[in-house]
């Protein structure tokens, strides 16, 4: 069965329906990362977009409970060069084309995923349209039509969309390979509250083994309410859409930092943190995605390899004086890492919860028990 | 940090010679390191005795040691060069063992010399099995259960609480030597003893058998700021208990999921940080249960590795150079990764877009005798890789790469099996792999196995199963539909699934070139992507590309004037490193010409597969197909195809046939020189003269022209190449033996039969071309008389003992030659010198084995100077017009696998089984010879019992040899017919048994180590087979032999030059050469 893909500026490929048939729009983006198709599917960051793998064949190891960031895929679309009809590992349970069908998501697979990838690069992310299961001169038309007709990313709030809509308990622990199964979480010392912008279940399953009692709250939960709870530290999840959108929670934030609360963000968290500390934020040209990105602790001079997924970033331009970048990408300079000179919190915005990716940053969420802590470092 | 500004000169050590487990991916490593130090003015003392190597160029490192790689000579080379540091990491196992036993002697302490990139800890935490296992143990890393023996009893005892199989692993041996799966006690004492014999500290380690687990490797860099990337992963798909060298791999790895990589990735970086590798590259290679995912760490290489060259290829990431780099002080983030144009830094993990694959290739049909099952120890002699952009394309384009006469995965059983027999030997064959283990699979796929069966016999990933599945139902298809059924949908897809047109066309029944014609009519042809190390995500501008059929070209090739080399495919027996260094050095003298030149080749040990080398390398199979898509592309001005060996040889007509342009010596000339009638009456028209031959096409016939002519005779089947089944007969009842066993005669089939020149002297001219003038590159004696294949037998330039006069006929007859044939560029002639009287026995108008060699001994780089000649630039141009006679010698010692090969006879004969050579130099011939000798691990004989047993051919020859060992202690034992003869002329002898007398015989005193030195040399099939266990068992108990009186008499001279005394450069040789002979 053909599919077809359709971009914005009117690029077209041609490859073979998986998954649901049907059509799907979004921001077409590329993520370089060489494992972890679950993981980038089910991260609720790629709500609206239609995620590319350079990774040349996928689907080898099948779908696993284990892997999910969220309880279902929220990636808008997949598009990839070689599907595996056939999956092998002893975790697996579900073959990618199944797991795609069951949560009806479109997906195309035989595409030049390189060209299209040098297209981004080229030209950046765009609006695009996947159409599968019709006949292909026909889908191409309705698949550019569609693209064109797809609002840009930025000035959208999607973490709106993909929060939950009710603050819950999160209890289990990271997962412990060895054992086959979530490792015993520790007694947990801190409380913290965390906004769900569209949060990565690695990094709650983090913070429990980190020795946290974890309150996930919905992106729109006032600080009043979190200030209600008295709790020892607030994180600021990731999440898909423009930060500069969430007024709300930004407002929230400037709230939070008013009280002086221990803060930790990652990636739209991090920026929200930033813009609510006066900083911009800016639509980036084709964005991070991957798994191999090479980030440098200023204080060291270490370098840290990084799991990054972000389409904008914060702007070195007008930068507050309250903040301190702490760590920049070696790709391309841009900030990564911000801390408030003034008051306990800080960001970061590639992944140190990874997942996929590697754990290099994992070290930050030390970082944050040790703010709760009262660690005079970072007040 | 910036680089080290103390360390002002490094001494790099090289691996040696070529052999199994270490090949030239040491010389890629080497020759990057020193070009890395170099440019940061860094003085680079260089040590490595094999001169096929681009590393030894004169132009590599300020001062080049040809020299043996033992300590006391290294440490003469330090006490003369007096460097800073010595890097020890980029010359295998070789150039570690020896950077130990440097500092153990004291010799790194006395000069004040740093070890960089490994210290000696780190080297002894990681090689030493015990202290490994203890260090993995305190980091929390399972290893699978084992224990260490020095001896038979402790291995005995320590093996019952492992339990069978056991894995035997020496210590400080590479390539899995000495090592093997034992199943049963017997088998568990044969392999201990000959790993404790392997294992330098004389220790084996017992391990539990992780059989059947799946098998990963990582390749890591650290630098000092502890910064760690990993490089590639790379997934094997044999399964554990296929040595990772013999293992088909793939990169990245494909069955792991995100969380049980990163898990690996921690553990692999958790090893470098535990074993204290500061900088560098290492290997870490692991086993994971597929049943539980259960992780055991297996072993790691403080080094660059084979599976580093492999991993540098697949990504685009220099690791020798970088990690060169690191050691004298940089950090990651501060180099640049030069293939986005430095756009990003080295300190990031290279993102790929396609599969690689790594099929290595064996050579199996050299050795009948060995045991061709793959196991723990080492046994291929070469490997190719392929890049495509789905696993089914990038196999395919392996399986053909390798030149194995492969277009796909073709059957392997015969087609007229029964059910019952078939199913019996699939079970074996998947059961204990051989080289062919993959179209097994594919058999196994077409005879209605299931996949988990297979899965189950061979422990081969069900996903990779799926695959040649796949390929098989695909096959089936295709073969259903005929080549009516391939529309532009269906053809296009099976191209993407990297089916060959030779495989389209025998599936389909039709041939290569009308399904490539169909193919093009349909307008489907390949596009190359690029190698990029980031999956597209940066533009780069550097040209390293392969080719799939997917929408997008990213070739952009130039206007420029272009030139393409093709390359000489995988590395295997008569064909090795050698062709590779012509292909460098025709890229880098084109290059420095003005040319744009275009590398193509799929071997990713070379340095003509480093993408710098050239300005646009092609990782491409080496088949009519692949090469003229590139041409298609490309347009280049000329191909050559006279540097690659046989394997671009091989296309030459096919090339020029469709309108590609060869450069240099034309097709025909080359044609002309292989073919028997044609070249005969050249010479005839010459006035030359050829041992008498004969073409049989019949016993009877066969028979008649032996008498005609006499024996003995070389007897060959016509159409092997190399010496492949070539014999020598002593008589009728020899020669019909052979063509009753060994070919099949046919009247399309004939063999050819040459009057066999006994006791002549064997000489290798290389010369070089213009169209007009001839330039000899060098003369070279053989020291084993004719019969030895020219691979094989020890040479000495210039000759030690012809005349003037024959040198200078032999120069004259090789102009001759040259001129008659037309040669532009290289050329080599084999002659045989019996009586004074010349012969002339090949002559292959192309690059040959020996040009490194005599580019060395001369200092005229041959290949480079024949390149310029192919495009046109006359030797007089040029300035190179006079032979350059050195008035030292120089010796090329080739170095045989026989140790690492179980039941094979190290006796010498026509047919080559040498992997690669060293070379020595000395002021005399003997002590040439004495330094090559060491080089090659050769182990001198002391004066003790000598035993000798020769034919009777050799006796009146034996006599001087006979006086000379006892002259020099020794004492003489022999056969009864060489005692006999011996006691006659009065030379004391004492007799002994052959094996089949009786016993006490030879054997037993052999292995009683009451043998001191062998000469043994023998003729005849039976005499041959009579006394293989003498050779066998001198080599089991390194006892040294000669098997021809000619070596015997070089050996025992060579004995009195064998201290560590004098060391040269080759910069300082090169400029001692004065004597020139200007041409007639």
């Amino acid at each position: 069965m053909q599919a077809v893909l359709a971009l914005a500026d009117g690029a077209q490929f041609y490859g073979r329906a998986l998954g649901h048939f049907g059509i799907a729009t979004g921001e077409v983006v590329f993520n370089t990362a060489l494992s972890g198709y679950q993981e980038i599917l089910t991260d609720p960051s790629y709500a609206g977009q239609l995620v590319t793998l350079t990774m040349a064949e996928v689907g080898n190891v099948g779908c696993n409970p284990g892997d999910m960031e969220h309880p279902r895929p929220l990636a808008a679309g997949l598009i990839v060069r070689n599907a595996a009809k056939v999956w092998s590992n002893w975790r697996g349970k579900v073959g990618l084309d199944d797991f795609l069908k069951q949560h009806r998501v479109v997906a195309i697979s035989a595409v030049d995923t390189r060209r299209l990838t040098r297209h981004l690069r080229d030209h950046g992310t765009m609006p695009g349209c996947i159409v599968s299961g019709e006949e292909p001169e026909r889908a191409a038309a309705e698949a550019l039509h569609r693209a064109r007709g797809l609002p840009e990313m930025a000035g959208q709030n999607l973490a709106r969309e993909v929060t939950t809509r009710q603050p819950y308990r999160w209890h289990e622990s990271a997962w412990d390979l060895d054992a086959g199964k979530p490792a015993a979480a520790p007694a947990a010392r801190r409380h913290v509250v965390a906004y769900d912008f569209g949060i990565k279940r690695n990094i709650l399953r983090l913070l429990i083994a980190a020795g946290c009692d974890v309150t996930v709250v919905p992106a729109t939960t006032p600080a009043d309410d979190v200030l209600a709870v008295k709790p020892d530290g607030v994180f600021l999840s990731n999440g898909p859409g423009d930060p500069a959108a969430c007024s709300e929670a930004i407002a929230a934030i400037r709230t939070l930092l008013a009280h002086r609360l221990p803060l930790f963000g990652i990636c739209l968290g991090h920026q929200l943190l930033a813009l609510a500390s006066g900083a911009r934020t800016v639509k980036m040209h084709f964005g991070h995605h991957g798994a191999n990105h090479p980030v440098r602790e200023l204080a060291t001079g270490r370098v840290w390899i990084t799991s990054q997924n972000h389409g904008f970033v914060v702007a070195d331009e007008g930068l507050a004086a309250t903040l301190e970048v702490t760590h920049r990408s070696l790709f391309d300079g841009t900030i990564q890492g911000i801390r408030r000179r003034d008051c306990p919190a800080f960001g970061f915005q590639g992944h140190p919860e990874a997942s996929p990716g590697p754990h290099d940053a994992q070290g930050l969420f030390g970082e944050f028990i040790e703010l709760m802590a009262g660690d005079r470092r970072h007040a | 940090m910036p680089k080290r500004p103390d360390l002002d000169s490094v001494l790099l050590i090289g691996a040696g010679p070529i052999v199994i487990g270490q090949a030239c991916e040491f010389d890629y490593s080497g020759s990057q390191a020193c070009r890395a130090l170099r440019e940061e003015g860094i003085r680079v003392i260089l040590v490595n005795s094999n001169p096929a190597t681009i590393m030894t160029d004169p132009e590599m490192a300020d001062a080049v040691y040809i020299e043996p790689i033992r300590w006391d000579f290294v440490a003469r080379i330090i006490e003369r060069e007096r460097p800073a540091a010595l890097l020890p990491t980029m010359g295998g196992q070789t150039a570690l063992n020896c950077a130990l036993d440097l500092a153990r002697e004291g010799v790194l302490e006395r000069f004040g010399v740093e070890l960089i990139g490994a210290d000696r800890r780190a080297i002894d935490t990681a090689e030493d099995r015990e202290r490994f296992r203890t260090a993995m143990a305190e980091i929390g890393l399972a290893t699978p259960r084992a224990a260490l023996a020095h001896s038979l009893e402790e291995a005995l005892q320590v093996q019952a609480a492992i339990g069978f199989p056991t894995i035997i692993r020496p210590s400080f041996t590479m390539g899995g030597l000495g090592g093997g799966i034992a199943y049963n006690r017997e088998e568990l004492t044969d392999i201990v003893n000959n790993g404790l014999d392997n294992s330098p500290t004389h220790e084996v380690l017992l391990e539990e058998s992780v059989l059947g687990w799946k098998e990963f490797e990582l390749e890591v860099v650290r630098d000092r700021n502890d910064n760690c990337i990993i490089v590639c992963s790379i997934e094997n798909l044999d399964p554990m208990g296929v040595h990772t060298g013999d293992s088909i791999t793939v990169a990245p790895a494909l069955t792991l999921s995100d969380k049980e990589y990163q898990r690996l990735r921690d553990a692999a970086i958790a090893v470098l940080r535990k074993i204290g590798v500061d900088t560098g590259g290492s290997n870490v290679q692991f086993a994971i249960n597929p049943d539980d995912g259960r992780l055991v760490v297996i072993e790691m290489n403080p080094r660059v590795s084979r599976s580093s060259a492999l991993a540098s290829k697949a990504t685009g990431f220099p690791i020798a150079r970088v990690a060169a780099k690191l050691a004298i002080g940089y950090t990651l983030d501060e180099l640049a990764n030069e293939i986005t144009g430095g756009r990003t830094p080295a300190s990031f993990e290279p993102a790929i877009d396609y599969v690689v694959t790594k099929i290595p290739r064996f050579a199996f049909e050299k050795f009948p005798a060995a045991d061709p099952r793959l196991t723990t120890q080492m046994k291929s002699v070469g490997e190719v890789m392929a890049i495509g952009r789905s696993f089914k394309e990038s196999l395919h384009k392996a399986l053909r790469s390798l030149e194995t006469g492969l277009t796909g995965l073709d059957p392997v059983l015969a087609a007229a099996l029964g059910e019952a027999e078939r199913n019996i030997i699939l079970r074996r064959e998947l059961k204990s792999p051989g080289a062919d283990r993959l179209r097994y699979v594919a058999d196994a796929f077409r005879a209605g196995l299931e996949r988990g069966e297979i899965a189950h016999l061979t422990g081969i990933d069900p996903w990779f199963l799926a695959q040649i599945e796949e390929l098989v139902d695909t096959e089936r298809q295709v073969a259903e539909r005929g080549i009516d059924g391939l529309d532009a949908a269906s053809l296009g897809e099976l191209k993407r699934a990297g089916f060959s047109d030779a495989r389209l066309a025998e599936l389909t029944g039709s041939n290569e070139s009308s399904i490539r014609h169909l193919r093009h009519t349909l307008g489907i042809r390949p596009v190359f992507k690029r190698v990029d190390s980031c999956a597209g995500e940066f533009a780069s501008d550097t040209a390293y590309l392969y080719s799939c059929y997917d929408e997008e070209c990213e070739a952009k090739p130039s206007e420029r004037r272009k030139i393409m080399i093709l390359g000489g495919g995988p590395n295997r027996i008569g064909q090795g490193i050698e062709f590779d260094y012509c292909c460098v050095h025709a890229a880098l003298a084109l290059g420095e010409d003005g040319f744009e030149t275009i590398m193509v080749n799929c071997n990713p040990e070379t340095v003509s597969t480093d993408y710098d080398v050239s300005d646009r390398l092609y990782f491409e199979p080496l088949t009519l197909e692949d090469v003229l898509e590139i041409v298609h592309r490309e347009q280049p001005a000329g191909v050559i195809v006279q540097f690659g060996g046989q394997t671009p040889l091989k296309l030459a007509r096919d090339l020029e046939a469709a309108g590609v342009t060869i450069v240099g010596t034309t097709p025909e000339a080359i044609d002309l020189a292989e073919d028997r009638e044609r070249f005969q009456q050249l010479l005839a028209r010459l006035k030359l003269k050829q041992p008498q031959n004969r073409t049989a096409r019949s016993l009877a016939e066969a028979l008649a022209e032996a008498r005609e002519i006499g024996y003995p005779l070389v007897v060959r089947p016509s159409y092997v190449l190399g010496g492949r089944a070539m014999e020598i007969v002593h008589s009728d009842a020899e020669l019909t033996r052979y063509i009753a066993e060994a070919v099949k005669v046919t009247p399309s089939a004939p063999v050819l039969l040459d009057r066999f020149l006994d006791y002549a002297i064997e000489v290798d001219v290389d010369a070089i071309g213009d169209g007009e003038t001839v330039l000899i590159g060098g003369i070279m004696e053989h020291i084993e008389e004719a019969g030895v294949h020219s691979g094989d037998s020890t040479c000495s330039l210039p000759p030690f003992s012809l005349s003037t006069a024959l040198q200078d006929q032999l120069r004259e007859q090789t102009r001759e030659l040259a001129q008659a044939l037309g040669v532009i560029g290289l050329m080599n002639v084999q002659f045989a010198i019996q009586g004074g009287t010349i012969y002339l026995l090949e002559v292959n108008p192309r690059a040959s084995r020996t040009v490194p060699f005599v580019s060395k001994a001369t200092g005229v780089p041959l290949a480079k100077i024949a390149a310029r000649c192919m495009l046109g630039k006359t030797l007089a141009e040029q300035g190179v017009t006079c032979e350059v006679i050195p008035q030292f010698y120089s010796v090329k010692e080739p170095v045989f696998p026989f140790a690492r090969l179980a039941g094979v006879d190290p006796i010498l004969g026509p047919e080559m089984r040498s992997t690669g050579e060293v070379m020595g130099v000395g002021r005399s011939f003997a002590a040439a010879v004495a330094r090559a000798q060491v080089a090659a691990g050769i182990r001198p004989p002391r004066p003790g019992r000598a035993f000798l047993s020769v034919r009777d051919a050799d006796k009146e020859r034996l006599v001087p040899v006979a006086k000379e060992l006892l002259a020099r202690g020794y004492t003489l034992l022999a056969t009864a017919g060489t005692c006999r003869f011996l006691e006659a002329l009065d030379i004391p002898c004492a007799r002994i048994n052959k094996v089949i007398e009786g016993r006490p015989h030879i054997v037993d005193l052999i292995k009683n180590g009451e043998i001191a030195y062998i000469i043994n040399t023998t003729e005849g099939r039976q005499a041959i087979a009579d006394s293989y266990s003498i050779r066998r068992e001198a080599l089991q108990h390194k006892v040294t032999y000669s098997t021809t009186i000619a070596n015997a008499r070089a050996t025992l001279s060579a004995t009195d030059h064998l201290a560590a005394d004098e060391v040269h450069s080759l910069q300082q040789l090169h400029e001692e050469l004065t004597i020139c002979k200007e041409p007639r």
